[in-house]
């Protein structure tokens, strides 16, 4: 078996309101290196916000979140930026790429944030993951030059950046063309199965979820068996 | 810092215009601050270069600030209640004893110029009329060192009075009311009785009507005899080199021969308060414009913030750290500080230079006005140092709303 990436348990995410909301109830899940996962369920199910809390965007009221083997449910915000900056990387819908930065500005933007290589190693290394996705022509555009698909795969790159341990992403395709759904969807894939990072997709398409090493399907905040 | 740094650079391109109107602002800011604080500096310095030519920098007198304490008090030294009424001091000749001595002193510090002077009142009597005057007995040849009357002689000189003792110098506007004439003979009258004739060998006009009116200077010897005072000053007029250490000195002084001391700085207390209070009034004017500019600055960034809640939200979810974040809003105020300053300067130069080349003679004066402007190096520091200062504060707040921005809530809520 490949090792944990990330484990949960009794994870609990609630929003107090004047009306109390559950977002997350009680969910345990663990990802593999290596693996697929595709996180289903209707829309206000939970299934971003549990994204998030596996993202530690989000701090779960409750319950125990494992990264690597350690507990991070008590880190500070600055320690999960941290984690997030070396471990993580995301994919969302609507893209978000910085819109004053080119494509390859915007890959290398995480890299020198975490400031572990050289400017001229971090330019190669944004230029290639660029390549790789197939937008080695597109790499000085400016994000409002690029079409939806493009975009999506600068974002896939940014998120690749720092060679992240778990990628996460949500509705990667949602705003997309079939076409360019497939290609995203086949890069995911790929980045589980040929390079052994775990994948996490939220998504409500159903094709996704036929590609994928094993489906999550959230329920009302609850994972079902 | 740099990839921060290139971040708050860009979200300032971006918004060329306004940021183009805010830097504008703080450019005029710190223009107007420059050429505002430098004329009130140079008025003030022009001012107090008048007081301090005019007055003596300390001039010691033959009283004592407190009196002195009566031996039974000493004795018991508070220890007991003791009361002693209706002191009457011993009579004695009243003047600086030893003023030679002290005068003497004086001179062996180096750049110290020191005259001794016995000033009192006198009665002058000319063809049936009488007028009080003040009649200060100085050393001819010494007394040009530590006053500026040489300066304002208008007839005869203050030398004069060497090659006859019994001479005297007298104001113009008492010439004038009395239809003297230079070479006339006057005769004072002292308190003591005495009477004496003068020749008049000299006149001054300072433009201060009254010191014109009732002033007039005599030889010291013959001061002393007037007054019944022989071998007695009561004023030591002293100069000093550097005058800003009158205060220090006359305290000094003080200490060591018991003589009241009277630095220009204590005598003209009020004066330097008014300097005081109307520097207050200036800066907080001149301030107002650039806290008017900052408020500029304020609104940029805080726009900037506002549209940029998505970026915050991919760069805080990409592990940019919430310092980051504020950091990157807070070097959008640095840099429109920096540039704003750097603008600032040498418009505020250029005013400066402007005014300089003002001239004009206000109505009823004899004198030409030129705009007395500093171009100290502090000047330029506390403009720059306050455009600055102001820019950061007030790209604070907003800098420190963006670095609170979560980034599950932004994408929760989508775009």
């Amino acid at each position: 078996m490949r090792e944990i990436v990330i484990r949960t348990e009794h994870l609990t995410r609630k929003l107090f309101g004047e009306v109390p909301v559950t977002l997350v109830e009680d969910a345990g899940l663990e990802i593999r290196r290596g693996e697929f996962v595709v996180i289903t369920g209707p829309s206000g199910s939970g299934k971003s916000s549990l994204l998030y809390l596996l993202g530690l965007l989000d701090m779960p009221t409750s319950g125990t979140l494992w990264m690597n083997g350690e507990n991070v449910s008590a880190y500070s915000e600055d320690k999960l930026a941290e984690l997030r900056l070396a471990e993580l990387g995301f994919v969302f819908q609507f893209h978000f790429l910085l819109p004053e930065f080119s494509a390859l500005e915007n890959v290398m933007l995480p890299m020198k944030r975490l400031g572990r290589m050289s400017d001229k190693q971090i330019r190669t290394r944004a230029v290639s993951l660029l390549t790789d996705l197939g937008l080695e022509e597109q790499q000085h555009k400016l994000p409002h030059q690029l079409s939806g698909g493009q975009s999506q795969r600068v974002a896939i790159a940014r998120a690749l950046a720092n060679d992240p341990l778990l990628i996460l992403a949500d509705e990667p395709t949602g705003n997309l063309d079939s076409a360019s759904s497939e290609n995203v969807e086949n890069i995911l894939k790929e980045l589980a199965h040929l390079h052994h990072r775990a994948v996490a997709v939220v998504t409500h398409e159903t094709r996704f979820a036929t590609a994928a090493d094993r489906v999550i399907n959230i329920v009302d905040g609850r994972i079902q068996d | 810092m740099r990839l921060l740094a290139s971040i708050a650079l860009k979200h300032l391109l971006a918004r060329k215009r306004q940021s183009l109107v805010s830097l504008l602002g703080i450019v005029l800011g710190v223009a107007f601050f420059l050429t505002i604080s430098s004329l009130m500096q140079g008025s003030e310095k022009d001012f107090i270069r008048r007081l301090i030519d005019n007055l003596p920098h300390i001039f010691v007198t033959d009283t004592y600030r407190n009196p002195s304490l009566q031996p039974v008090e000493r004795f018991y030294n508070g220890k007991g209640a003791i009361e002693v009424r209706s002191v009457k001091p011993v009579t004695e000749t009243r003047g600086i004893r030893g003023y030679e001595q002290i005068v003497d002193y004086l001179r062996s510090l180096s750049g110290v110029e020191a005259s001794p002077v016995l000033a009192g009142q006198g009665v002058l009597s000319f063809a049936g009329k009488n007028t009080a005057l003040s009649l200060d007995g100085m050393i001819p040849e010494d007394i040009k060192d530590v006053v500026t009357i040489q300066d304002y002689m208008i007839s005869g000189s203050i030398g004069d009075l060497i090659a006859n003792p019994n001479g005297i110098v007298l104001g113009a506007e008492l010439m004038r009311t009395f239809s003297l004439q230079r070479g006339d003979n006057i005769t004072v009258t002292a308190p003591t009785g005495q009477v004496r004739t003068f020749k008049i060998l000299g006149v001054f006009r300072t433009g201060r009507s009254e010191y014109d009116l009732n002033h007039g200077f005599v030889s010291l010897k013959r001061m002393q005899s007037l007054m019944n005072r022989p071998h007695r000053a009561n004023t030591i007029i002293v100069k000093l080199p550097d005058p800003y250490r009158a205060r220090a000195i006359a305290a000094d002084l003080e200490s060591r021969i018991g003589y009241k001391s009277i630095s220009w700085q204590e005598s003209s207390e009020d004066l330097m308060s008014t300097l005081a209070i109307r520097n207050i009034i200036m800066y907080s004017v001149v301030s107002s414009v650039l806290i008017v500019a900052a408020f500029g600055i304020y609104n940029v960034i805080s726009t900037v913030v506002m549209e940029k809640h998505r970026d915050i939200a991919i760069l805080k979810s990409m592990g940019f750290l919430a310092r980051d974040i504020q950091r990157i809003f807070l070097i959008q105020g640095l840099i429109l500080g920096i540039i704003g300053s750097l603008l600032g300067l040498p418009l505020g130069s250029a005013l400066m230079y402007a005014l300089m080349q003002v001239e004009f003679k206000p109505p009823g004066s004899t004198q030409v006005i030129v705009m007395p402007l500093d171009w100290g190096w502090m000047q330029f520091a506390i403009a720059s140092g306050f455009a600055l200062s102001a820019a950061l504060i007030a790209a604070f707040l907003p800098a420190r709303k963006g670095s609170r921005v979560q980034p599950v809530d932004i994408l929760r809520g989508g775009v």
